[in-house]
This record gives structure tokens, sequence and C-alpha cells, in this order.
């Protein structure tokens, strides 16, 4: 019994890192309507980024101004794919930003692999967050602890922001009606810019969280950007709260499968994709187009 | 007359035959196939570095100033069989390729040498670890080059359960590769005196390894063997220094573990973890001198790991095999059992010889990685334990269930 508490806890930590990414993906479907494949390979490089503040002789800029810094890089990277490639496909079908993002992702993650190999880079957890506590049923690294609130906090203050606000009131009416919205004097294409820079900033903060604990390499959002998708498409594509909880909640699966039948822990997600979209087309909390 | 003519066709005959067997021995072109994981979790270890491996052997044949042309191609087999057995037949159909080197991934590594079998090719495989290649799966077309399964288990298993290692749980990759290294183990940690609790087995290329390693420690087995390679096991230990597993007393036991993987964790994390391998570049002068040339040509300027030192000695012996036999033969078998009568001998490996079932042998070496203040380089990161002789390290022929043997 004590083991499967541990399970599940692994699993929510696992679930934060599938709720930030699908959360990232969610906005940017939701708001653009562009299936961002290139989204692996963009939390890639926010853990790549925080390996070379850390790494570079002169800058040396640890883990906490990384957790900044390297979502505000790769977003400025973000918007501008956004400005030269993605904006000239608004009003086109989801199959062309399917396949430029996912022909992104391919460019990226070839010159990272060109560059530093296969087997990935070192990047120590900070200081502060080493070590662990004994909770009982399992050992806990104060790592994963911190992970999973601190992905709670932004997961929830990305809800907050785009559906209890003004400017995501203005954003999702811009996604519904941009003519209209742009009548009222509203810079839409620069909303749309800023939204796709958040959505990738989200990824870059969920690469820099991984960095400690995974190795910084080139596929390592190549591996993860499958599951995450089917995350998105479970929970509902474009919606917020569905790709949160859903994100978390496959975690949780994932983990427990890993514990009872571990050979099927890579496929338990597509299982269940299978299974929702059988039931319920649209994902668990999506709405019908 | 009538027996004159006879004896001059048949005469004339066996001249023509012999020219023909003189053409074919004067034959001085050679293409060689690397085929390796070029894009995924094993590129680090062979992938371009092999390829850079076999043009230093050819360059260092001199085989080029003796009137030879020798060519390379490489492909990327991705990790997945049916990928490397499709180049695998193009090169021999198309191609003309004469001898495939390197090959990791224990699947695509036994899969590829049906192939070759069939082709009547070479395959000098350095990659693969599983010791089926020259056991119940060898080929009179197979030299299995750099390490197996059961020189892993017989080295570092052997030596953690003499120091008190005896009760063991694994976490295997869920491949050929795995299984055979948790089989071989398994078997010298039983003969040993030593039980196996329990295992678990993970997919290949598996981000997070918490829940298996939560399982590990709940066993509370004194050695946690991890019968998985490249991004794996990194992952596995790096993660269980974060659970704390070696901190509450259990010790991980890398069963294969290379150079590039060490430079991955991080000597802070590696310290400390005693592995085998048959090639280091820090070893002697001749082995730093090799190095030194091929990092002055890798992209990341990274020394060889054993599995490149392996596509460079195999091919090195290769072409001694067919420099002795006056030509190329384009007849695999014929090639694999000159190089099988010939005693090895080279920089990187020193002397040893190829089994008849196919089996390098070679001297195999434990290490300790060091700890980050004793390391002096940037690749400075082994120390030798022991050094254990390749009769004692690989498979003996009274073991071996190779059918080659039964003659």
């Amino acid at each position: 019994m004590q083991a499967l508490y541990a399970q599940l806890l692994v699993g929510l930590i696992n679930g934060s890192f599938y709720a930030l990414l699908s959360l990232g993906l969610a906005v940017i479907f939701g708001m653009l309507n562009i299936i961002n494949f290139a989204h692996g390979a963009l939390y890639m490089m926010g853990a790549f980024v925080a390996y070379f503040l850390l790494n570079n002789d002169y800058l040396s800029i640890g883990y906490w101004p990384a957790l900044i810094i390297a979502p505000i890089v790769v977003g400025i990277f973000g918007m501008i794919l956004e400005r030269t490639m993605l904006q000239w496909l608004t009003g086109l079908d989801h199959l062309y930003g399917l396949l430029l993002t996912f022909g992104m992702a391919l460019i990226i993650q070839g010159v990272f692999q060109n560059y530093f190999g296969s087997s990935g880079l070192p990047y120590a957890i900070p200081d502060q967050l080493k070590g662990g506590m004994n909770l009982g049923f399992m050992f806990l690294p104060v790592y994963r602890g911190w992970v999973v609130v601190f992905s709670l906090v932004v997961c929830l203050a990305t809800w907050f922001l785009i559906e209890k606000t003004q400017l995501g009131a203005y954003l999702r009416a811009a996604t519904e009606n941009p003519t209209l919205v742009r009548a009222f004097g509203i810079n839409v294409p620069r909303m749309i810019t800023l939204t796709y820079g958040l959505g990738v900033g989200l990824a870059a903060l969920a690469g820099v969280l991984s960095a400690p604990i995974n190795q910084v390499r080139p596929l390592m959002g190549a591996d993860l950007i499958i599951v995450v998708f089917a995350v998105v498409v479970i929970g509902g594509m474009g919606s917020i709260m569905g790709s949160i909880i859903t994100g978390f909640a496959l975690g949780v699966i994932e983990g427990l499968t890993k514990y009872f039948y571990p050979e099927a822990s890579n496929t338990v997600v597509f299982v269940l994709m299978v299974l929702v979209l059988l039931v319920k087309p649209t994902g668990l909390t999506g709405r019908a187009a | 007359m009538k027996t004159r003519s006879i004896a001059s066709f048949l005469l004339g005959t066996a001249l023509s035959l012999t020219a023909v067997g003189a053409a074919c021995a004067q034959d001085k072109t050679v293409k060689i196939g690397a085929l390796s994981d070029q894009s995924g979790l094993y590129a680090d270890l062979g992938g371009p570095g092999s390829t850079l491996a076999a043009q230093m052997a050819v360059e260092d044949s001199g085989l080029a100033a003796k009137g030879w042309k020798i060519d390379i191609i490489s492909g990327d087999h991705q990790n997945k069989p049916d990928i490397g057995t499709a180049i695998a037949r193009q090169w021999f159909d198309v191609d003309k390729v004469d001898v495939i080197v390197d090959v990791p991934n224990s699947g695509v590594a036994l899969a590829v040498n049906n192939v070759i079998k069939e082709k009547n090719g070479v395959y000098i495989n350095s990659g693969a670890a599983t010791s089926d290649l020259t056991n119940a799966q060898c080929s009179p077309n197979t030299v299995h080059w750099t390490y197996d399964t059961y020189m892993l288990a017989h080295t570092t298993g052997q030596a953690l359960v003499k120091a008190g290692g005896d009760t063991w749980f694994f976490l295997t990759a869920d491949y050929a590769f795995g299984a055979a290294l948790e089989r071989d183990t398994t078997a010298v940690v039983l003969a040993n005196g030593g039980k196996v609790v329990g295992g678990v087995k993970h997919p290949l290329n598996t981000p997070d390894f918490s829940s298996f390693l939560l399982q590990a420690q709940s066993s509370k087995a004194k050695i946690i063997g991890l019968a998985n390679a490249g991004g794996d096991t990194t992952n596995t230990i790096k993660q269980a220094a974060e659970f704390g597993i070696t901190k509450g007393g259990q010790k991980l036991a890398a069963l294969l573990l290379f150079l590039t993987d060490v430079k991955a964790i991080g000597l802070e994390t590696a310290q400390g973890l005693n592995f085998t391998e048959t090639f280091y570049w820090d070893m002697n002068d001749q082995t730093r001198a090799f190095s030194k040339r091929f990092s002055g040509k890798m992209k990341n300027g990274a020394p060889p790991t054993m599995v490149q030192a392996g596509v460079y000695a195999g091919l090195r012996h290769y072409f001694k095999a067919l420099e002795a036999l006056g030509g190329n033969p384009h007849d695999g078998v014929k090639v694999v059992e000159k190089m099988k009568s010939m005693p090895t001998e080279d920089d990187l490996f020193g002397k040893g010889e190829i089994q008849p079932n196919g089996r390098t042998i070679h001297n195999a070496y434990l290490f300790e990685v060091k700890k980050p203040s004793e390391s002096k380089a940037p690749w400075d990161f082994y120390k030798l334990v022991g050094t254990v002789s390749g009769d004692q390290a690989f498979t003996p022929l009274s073991e071996s269930k190779c059918a080659l043997l039964k003659k």
C-alpha cells in the first residue's frame, strides 16, 4: 500500500510536466488555431538556454534567474517564428500549421543534435533544493516537490489570466471574431504574437524545470511531445482547464501502470486516448466546434 | 587423339579457372558499410564517431598506397530492426558492400546478422552487447569485437557479488539486449551464491525512472543492477542519486556504461560507480596517441568510446586478412575464416584472438569513476581497478552453444 502512495505521488510529479506543456499547447491552439508540433523542441530549447546561462564563463547564471530568463529568451524566439512564418497561415486549414511546426521541430532538433550529440549534458539541482524528506511511505526529493507546487501555481495563474481577466477576454474575443475586436481599436496581430510567445514561454519553463531531473538532450522534447498531444486531445483541444487536469491525471495513471505493468507504461496514454475519443470525440472537456 | 583433346580441354579449363581465381584474388576494391544509430540514444557512443573510426582504419591500413580502393558508406538504423535489415539488404544487393561494422542495439544487430549470413558478407559487430551473436545465433560471417553481455556479467557482476552484494534487483531495458544482460548476470549472481529478489522491465528510451527506482528501493536488494544502456542508464543513475538510493545503502551496478554516459551524468553524480570496458583512451601511450588523433577530428572533441575503438580495431584486422588473401575474394565466410586464423594485435586492444564462434578475446578492465577532484582533464574520468584476462572474461568455448563448434 505504501508503494502505491509513492507511485501516486511520482505520477503527480510527471503529471505536472504534462500539464505545463499541454497548457501551452492548449493556449496556442485555443487562441491561434495552430497545432504547435514545435512545442517539444521549444521545451528542449528552454532546458538548453538554462544550461548555457549556467555554463557560460562570463554569465554563470544559475537556476533561479534562468526560470525567468529562459522562458523570455525562448518566448522571443517563438514570437519571431510567429511573425516570420506562422502568421501567414492564418485562416488556412490546421494541417498547414501542423506540418510547418513539425518541420521546424525537426530542424531545431537537428541543429542541436549536430552540435551537442545525443547523450545529453548534466545540469545540477540547485543547492537550495537538494536533498529530500522521508514521508514515511517514500523518500521525496525536495526538488520534485518544488516542481509540483510551482507548476500548479503557474497553471492556475495562466488559467486565471485567460479566463478571468480583461486581457483574457480580449484574447478570447479576438479568436472568435478578429474583425470585430479590431474595430474596437485592439491590435489583434500583436496580441496573437504575444499569445504564441506566452505558450512557447510555458514550454521553455517546463524545460528549465526538467533540466535538473532529466538530461539536457536534443531529443528530450521529441520523446515527450506525442504523450503531451495525447493529453491535449483527451482533455479537449484548446480547453485550458481540461489540459491541466488531464495532464496531472495522466501522470498518475502512467505512474500506476509503471507499478502494475511496466511494459505498458509508454502506451497506456494512447489506449486511454482511443477510449476517450470513442466515447467523446471532442475530448473530456472540449466543446464541439 | 581423343585422349589428347580431352587432356588439353581439361588443362585449358583448369588454366582458365586458375586465371579467374587469380583475377578474384587481385580484386583490390572494398566497400564498408558503417551501420549505426546516427541520431538516437546510442548515437554518441557509436554513430558518426564509428564512421570516423572506420575512416581512420582505412587511412592507417596504408592499403591505398598499395593500390587498394576502399569506400565507406554510413546508415542510420534508428534502433529499428526492420530499418536496419532493409539498409543491410540494399547495401549488399545494390551498393555491393562487403563488410558491415558497428551496429549497436542488440535487436537490430541480431536481425542484421541473418541478412549478412544470407548474403555471405562480413559482419564486424562492435556496438551490440548480446552474447547470442556468438552463441545460439552465431554465424560463420560474424566477428563480435568489443564486448558482450557474458563479459559484462562475469566482470562487473562477479566483482560486486564477491564484494558482498548478494541480493539483486534488475532494472532492465525491454528488448533483446536487456534480456540477455539480465539473463547472463542472473546466472553469475546465482552461481556465486547470491539471490535475485525482483526486477522490472522498462520500455527503451524512458525519460523518467522514478517509479521503477521506488520499486527497486522497496525491494531492499543490496544491488540494483542496471541492464540498460546509453540515455536510459544516465537517466537512471541521475535519478537514483536524487531519490537518495545510494545514500540509503543500496548500490547501483551499471552493467554497461560508456565514456559518453559518464560525461552526460557528470562526475559529481557518477563518482564511485564500478563498471567494465575493454578500451579506455587513457590506458597507455598508444591509446592516447590514437585518441588524440580521433578527438581532433570529432566535432565536440570527444575521445573514442570502446565501441568506436572496436570498429577501428576490427577493420584493421579485416584488412590484414584481405592482404593475406592477396585481394578481396568477396566471400564473407572465407574472409572471416582468415581473420580467425590470425592472432589479433593492435594498439587499442592489445593481443588477442578470434574464437571459432566469432568471439574476439582480449583483456577487460574494471574501472571506477573518479571523484571530481581527481579528474585533471576534460575526459579524465576512469580509475583502473582491475584487469581480467580475455579467457576469464568471455564465454569459454566449452559453454558456447554455437553450432559452428559442432563439426
